[in-house]
């Protein structure tokens, strides 16, 4: 009897020390579902979603507060890559939260106009302006995400969007005109 | 004899090669405007070293890139720059891409060359050389040879393999190469055994090109190469496929995602050797390739030697024009891998073995609509890849990217002999060619989403670092003035305010006192 309770509390004692140690060694930071999620997001961070980025839309998902079709610069394929990783079901995209564009937009500074006022630095979240106090700003074209947050704070509205330009590079294969309904049938 | 082996699939096509074998090589005239595209090889867009108004020689750099994987472009003669502009380029979307123009002089008039001292020079001072000839892989794939070699050289090489197999239809530039400059195809392959140190090279040459085997057998003995022989090979479509020809000649595949020097080979084509004698022994940059002009809508079809830049227009002329202008469908490369051209105005580019020339009733374009697979099986007997096309077609079909990947989409070599076979006319390599466009579309979103994220989080962490640093400032701050002010009430002088009521209230109780008595 005695010999049974010593047992046991050795054990509960030797595995309470096991699952203590697992706990620190592999504890895991941060939510890795937030993480995937994510990671499947288009990161233009433009919150057309409500929320203030990706990341913060992306934990609203994982804690169940926001539906899945919130981000129209992912558009559908996003919607559907989401839907299959939460295993739910694949939404249409939110109109009320904009449209979704094939071709991604890209910032652009007239920099006639550009005043030097550095707030379009200060809202971009991409770090993607460049320019100084009184002096001409300039968009990194390579890493603009086309957010369009940096149009509301210029006071000259000197920041147009355009389509990206794409190059050859860019240029894809089609895939053969859809399939005629058979003619045997 | 050297024991050849097979590699699965694969088709027996109509060689349709004596039209352009019955003239020998010709050497192209120079056309009046050269068009140079900036990128002529796969990697980084090079940059003009030129600007417009400036006179070029022959051979003189005129772009370039300091990424490793780059191929300098060189001027093919002598000329003014009459601007650097988008012109068509040969691109299966038939676009436009940014070309160097050059108003050509006529005088051919050639730059300074820097000899160099070839006995003492080292693998790497050899690779250098070939980095900055602008050499890149002329049997079509147009990869840089430079870095390949760097990397052959880093793996170490058990067997080189020259490829002189040229499989596809109506191409024979390789097979008239072979014929002209057997010596330096030779001398170059003595070059790339200094550099890669191979314990064996094998030379492949279908067994349909007696007269070339015949003149590199020649130019062999010549030369005193070790362990090197010509290997006769059966001529099977596409035996000429980098990982076909090394089944054939040594019966081992490349593993999936590895390339030939993982496993100590190291393939290069007979054009390639060439231009690596020319630019070893006399620095002469790659300005010029042979290309066969061939198709049945062309008078005289042929082999010309050609500056790179020649417009293809240029090239049809001197082949005697088309037999029906108004049909002319021109194809860049061969009937199963080539890619329809938007016009005759594109120029030859370092990648251009072949121009064919078709009658718009002839070429089988690919239809506006297909009929239903039949689950035949045929595609997958044909297939040099060992992959099952059909599958890959399902995929390709309902966009399940994912799913033709598993199914090794990225293996397909694109050589057509499934469309070929297929008997209901499906264009199966568009569709693989579609997928594959898709996916490195995504792949390259992903890679922007990526770096867009790590900008975001870098900005979220530096906004948060200063505002702790405020935070920290201000507090700082208030300590100060927290410590001042406690420090001011052991003596009275720190604040003037009380010291001033405190004196006058001492005055007052002075006046008063002086008033009682």
């Amino acid at each position: 009897m005695l010999l049974a309770i010593a047992t046991i509390s050795l054990m509960a004692g030797l595995f309470g020390l096991i699952l203590g140690y697992a706990a620190i060694r592999f504890k895991v930071e941060g939510n890795p579902i937030v993480d995937q999620i994510d990671a499947l997001l288009p990161q233009t961070q433009c919150g057309q979603c409500t929320y203030p980025g990706c990341r913060p839309y992306a934990e609203a998902i994982a804690n169940g507060e926001a539906p899945i079709n919130q981000c129209p610069p992912g558009g559908q394929a996003t919607i559907v890559a989401l839907a299959d990783l939460l295993d739910t079901e694949v939404l249409e995209l939110n109109a009320e939260h904009g449209e979704h564009l094939d071709v991604p937009l890209l910032a652009v500074i007239d920099e006639q106009t550009c005043i030097g006022c550095t707030l379009c630095i200060q809202a971009c979240p991409v770090d993607a302006i460049l320019g100084a106090a009184k002096h001409m700003h300039t968009v990194i074209a390579d890493e603009c995400t086309g957010c369009k947050l940096c149009l509301p704070p210029c006071p000259v509205d000197c920041i147009e969007m355009v389509p990206a330009p794409q190059t050859i590079e860019d240029w894809k294969w089609t895939l053969p005109p859809a399939l005629e309904p058979s003619q045997h049938a | 004899m050297h024991e050849l082996h097979r590699f699965h699939g694969g088709l027996k096509l109509d060689a349709h090669k004596s039209e352009s074998l019955v003239r020998d090589l010709q050497q192209a005239s120079l056309p009046a405007r050269l068009y140079l595209p900036l990128k002529q090889h796969i990697g980084d867009y090079n940059k003009p070293l030129v600007a417009v108004g400036d006179r070029v020689l022959r051979g003189q750099m005129i772009a370039a890139c300091d990424s490793p994987i780059c191929a300098p472009v060189h001027a093919p003669t002598s000329g003014r720059i009459a601007a650097i502009e988008n012109y068509p380029v040969a691109h299966p979307s038939g676009q436009s891409d940014t070309c160097i123009v050059i108003d050509v002089d006529g005088e051919d008039e050639p730059a300074e060359p820097m000899l160099p001292e070839l006995q003492h020079a080292d693998a790497q001072r050899m690779i250098e050389l070939i980095c900055r000839a602008g050499i890149v892989g002329l049997g079509g794939a147009a990869f840089p040879t430079s870095p390949k070699l760097s990397r052959g050289n880093a793996h170490g090489i058990d067997t080189l393999i020259i490829n002189g197999v040229e499989c596809e239809p109506y191409i024979t530039c390789d097979d008239m190469l072979m014929r002209h400059y057997p010596a330096e195809v030779m001398r170059g392959v003595g070059y790339l055994q200094r550099i890669l140190q191979p314990k064996s090279t094998l030379i492949a040459i279908e067994d349909n090109k007696p007269e070339a085997s015949a003149a590199m057998a020649a130019a062999l003995a010549g030369l005193t190469l070790d362990n090197t022989e010509i290997v006769t090979i059966p001529t099977i479509y596409p035996s000429g496929g980098e990982k076909q020809l090394i089944q054939i000649l040594t019966g081992k595949e490349v593993p999936i995602g590895q390339l030939a020097f993982d496993i100590g080979l190291f393939c290069q084509n007979v054009g390639t050797c060439v231009a690596i004698t020319r630019a070893l022994e006399q620095d002469q940059p790659l300005i010029s390739r042979v290309v066969t002009i061939s198709g049945d809508n062309i008078r005289e079809p042929g082999n010309w030697e050609v500056r790179l830049g020649t417009p293809i227009s240029h090239l049809v002329e001197l082949a005697g024009g088309y037999l029906d202008a108004a049909s002319a469908y021109l194809v860049m490369g061969g009937p199963m891998m080539g890619f329809s051209l938007s016009g005759d105005r594109v120029p030859i580019v370092k990648a251009s073995n072949c121009i064919l020339v078709m009658r718009d009733e002839t070429i089988p374009h690919s239809p506006g609509h297909h009929d239903e697979c039949i689950r035949c099986g045929k595609c997958t007997e044909v297939c040099p890849a060992n992959l099952l096309p059909q599958q890959l077609y399902w995929h390709a079909r309902a966009q399940a990217w994912e799913r033709a990947q598993e199914f090794h989409l990225f293996d397909c070599i694109e050589c057509g002999c499934c469309s070929a076979v297929c008997p209901s006319g499906i264009p199966l390599v568009q569709y693989y060619r579609a997928a594959k466009s898709e996916i490195r579309a995504a792949q390259k979103a992903h890679a922007r989403s990526d770096r867009a994220r790590l900008r975001f989080e870098f900005r979220e962490r530096r906004l948060q670092q200063k505002k702790q640093q405020e935070e920290e400032r201000r507090r700082l701050k208030r300590e100060a003035l927290q410590k001042k002010k406690a420090g001011g009430d052991a003596s009275v002088q720190a604040d003037p305010v009380q010291a001033a009521l405190q004196r006058v209230k001492a005055r007052k109780q002075a006046a008063a006192e002086e008033g009682t008595p």
